[in-house]
């Protein structure tokens, strides 16, 4: 029944029972952010620590307010101020956190897979909050929980994910989701941004200009250009990128009347989303982020007293 | 298939009776009171809530706000729990500051569930009062906790089951108790 796992690692070994599990208790947190009193005693006593090895603001403050509103004791740690700087390897920062017995660790690491590595030596749950380009799956199930709000998750429902597909484990969190519930994802990108492979995933259509991803879609997510990469030249120029690639008003009107437009942040504004679209009566970009502390904390209730 | 001897202690009729007498004892108690609210925990609580709302609502002409409250979230053995059940939505749609709330459940037993419920609605604002009306109170308290109105008291131990059941929920109305003898020649 429902989500009994030690750890939340991926969304791509998720049933679509446990996916459903997910989303339906998130659904129920969602009511603790409008009390005057936002804390429910759930998890007192439990010990979260928020273990973040890249910058983030956004899921390392979301994960930290659902800790707290559960009323767990949030404790962060950044490679910044870590011991990490000192030259400490994973391995041993993981073994010294073990032995202060803390109940859940969120982790992002630029390495794919430093969670499970991390999952695989500690008693404690793991919740990956970002390995390199492989997952992301918080953010994944709060975009699924943001859908859900606006249409049915199920066959038939058409999402088209836009941008820098090769780099985003954003957009592999949510193929792997979406495609277990039966939905349809479309991908487009320039060429250089696309993974080999994508369209042998059953549900994945692969297109090759955003005109043909958007036409009928429900959902247009539009993933983040990582400008820090223009020196890699994955396109000619960001105004080239933003012309052929960028949702804009005109674009969106391709889609489904009642589309849809998702943005995981932090936009950039005028690249691969115009600011009229970005906040558009059609945008939901911050029903998302809302959505990710209602989805968090069921994350950490779910897995909370699951482990060791 | 061995046949188990259940008691009913309750059918249908007994039942609407119990409930008009539960409803006008609130009534009368609450006489007067400005604001005054039914929060029924899931998930039967929320029917007899329900029900005895529109009893209320005939005899007096009286409105009463009706809340939902889930207590998943302030249960004391959720660390030991080997799976968390399932988590559903609390609703209470208007301030409980200076309200005469009853809260009401089907079965009274332990009392660590009403425990919850009152940490529960505190979070919600500072009621004036917080009564109790329960369809069964079946004894066996954990906690120092009695109810203000009890449909029917059934002395059980705590290896019997009592079982409640509503229309609304189930398709019929019945309360029954099955002892423990009954499971032993199972």
């Amino acid at each position: 029944m429902g989500f009994r796992r030690k750890d939340l690692l991926g969304t791509r070994d998720l049933s679509a029972v446990e996916i459903r599990t997910l989303l339906e208790s998130a659904e129920s947190f969602k009511e603790i952010a409008e009390r005057p009193l936002k804390k429910v005693p759930a998890l007192r006593g439990k010990t979260v620590v928020n273990l973040f090895f890249e910058p983030s603001t956004r899921t390392r403050t979301s994960f930290e307010i659902a800790a707290k509103r559960l009323s767990a004791d949030a404790v962060n740690m950044s490679a910044s101020t870590s011991s990490v700087v000192k030259g400490e390897s994973l391995v041993d920062t993981v073994d010294n956190l073990q032995a202060m017995a803390p109940d859940i660790i969120v982790v992002r690491h630029k390495f794919v897979g430093a969670a499970h590595l991390i999952a695989g030596r500690i008693g404690a749950s793991v919740v990956n909050a970002g390995d390199g380009a492989n997952e992301h799956p918080t953010q994944a199930l709060l975009d699924l929980l943001t859908i859900s709000e606006h249409k049915k998750l199920e066959p038939g429902l058409i999402v088209a994910i836009i941008g820098d597909i090769a780099h985003s484990r954003v957009a592999r969190s949510n193929i792997w989701a979406l495609t277990t519930l039966g939905v349809t994802v479309r991908v487009c990108a320039p060429p250089t941004m696309l993974p080999r492979g994508l369209e042998e995933i059953a549900g994945v259509k692969v297109c090759s200009r955003p005109e043909e991803a958007l036409e009928g879609a429900d959902v247009a997510m539009m993933l983040r250009i990582q400008l820090e990469r223009q020196d890699r030249l994955l396109f000619p120029s960001v105004r080239d990128y933003a012309r052929i690639f960028g949702l804009n008003r005109q674009r969106l009107e391709i889609a489904h009347p009642d589309a849809i437009v998702m943005h995981p942040g932090p936009m950039n504004r005028g690249v691969e989303i115009t600011s009229e679209v970005a906040d558009g009566k059609r945008a939901v970009i911050l029903n998302q982020v809302s959505n990710g502390v209602a989805l968090r904390m069921a994350v950490l209730f779910l897995l909370g007293g699951q482990g060791s | 298939m061995p046949k188990i001897n259940k008691n009913i202690i309750c059918d249908s009729k007994e039942m609407d009776r119990i409930l008009a007498r539960i409803a006008a004892e609130i009534v009368a108690r609450n006489k007067g009171c400005r604001k005054l609210a039914l929060v029924g925990i899931l998930t039967r609580g929320v029917c007899l809530a329900r029900r005895l709302q529109g009893i209320i609502r005939e005899i007096s002409a009286q409105e009463l706000s009706l809340g939902i409250l889930d207590i998943t979230l302030y249960r004391d053995d959720l660390a030991n729990a080997t799976h968390h059940p399932v988590l559903r939505k609390t609703e209470i749609p208007f301030s409980l500051d200076g309200a005469t709330v009853v809260l009401v459940d089907d079965v009274l037993y332990t009392g660590r569930t009403v425990r919850a419920a009152m940490d529960g609605l505190i979070d919600f604002g500072r009621p004036q009062s917080i009564q109790l009306a329960v369809l069964v109170d079946r004894g066996c308290r954990e906690l120092p906790i009695s109810a203000d109105y009890i449909g029917v008291e059934v002395p059980a131990s705590p290896q019997d089951r009592v079982m409640v059941r509503f229309k609304e929920s189930d398709g019929f109305d019945l309360v029954t108790v099955t002892p423990r003898s009954a499971f032993q020649g199972e």
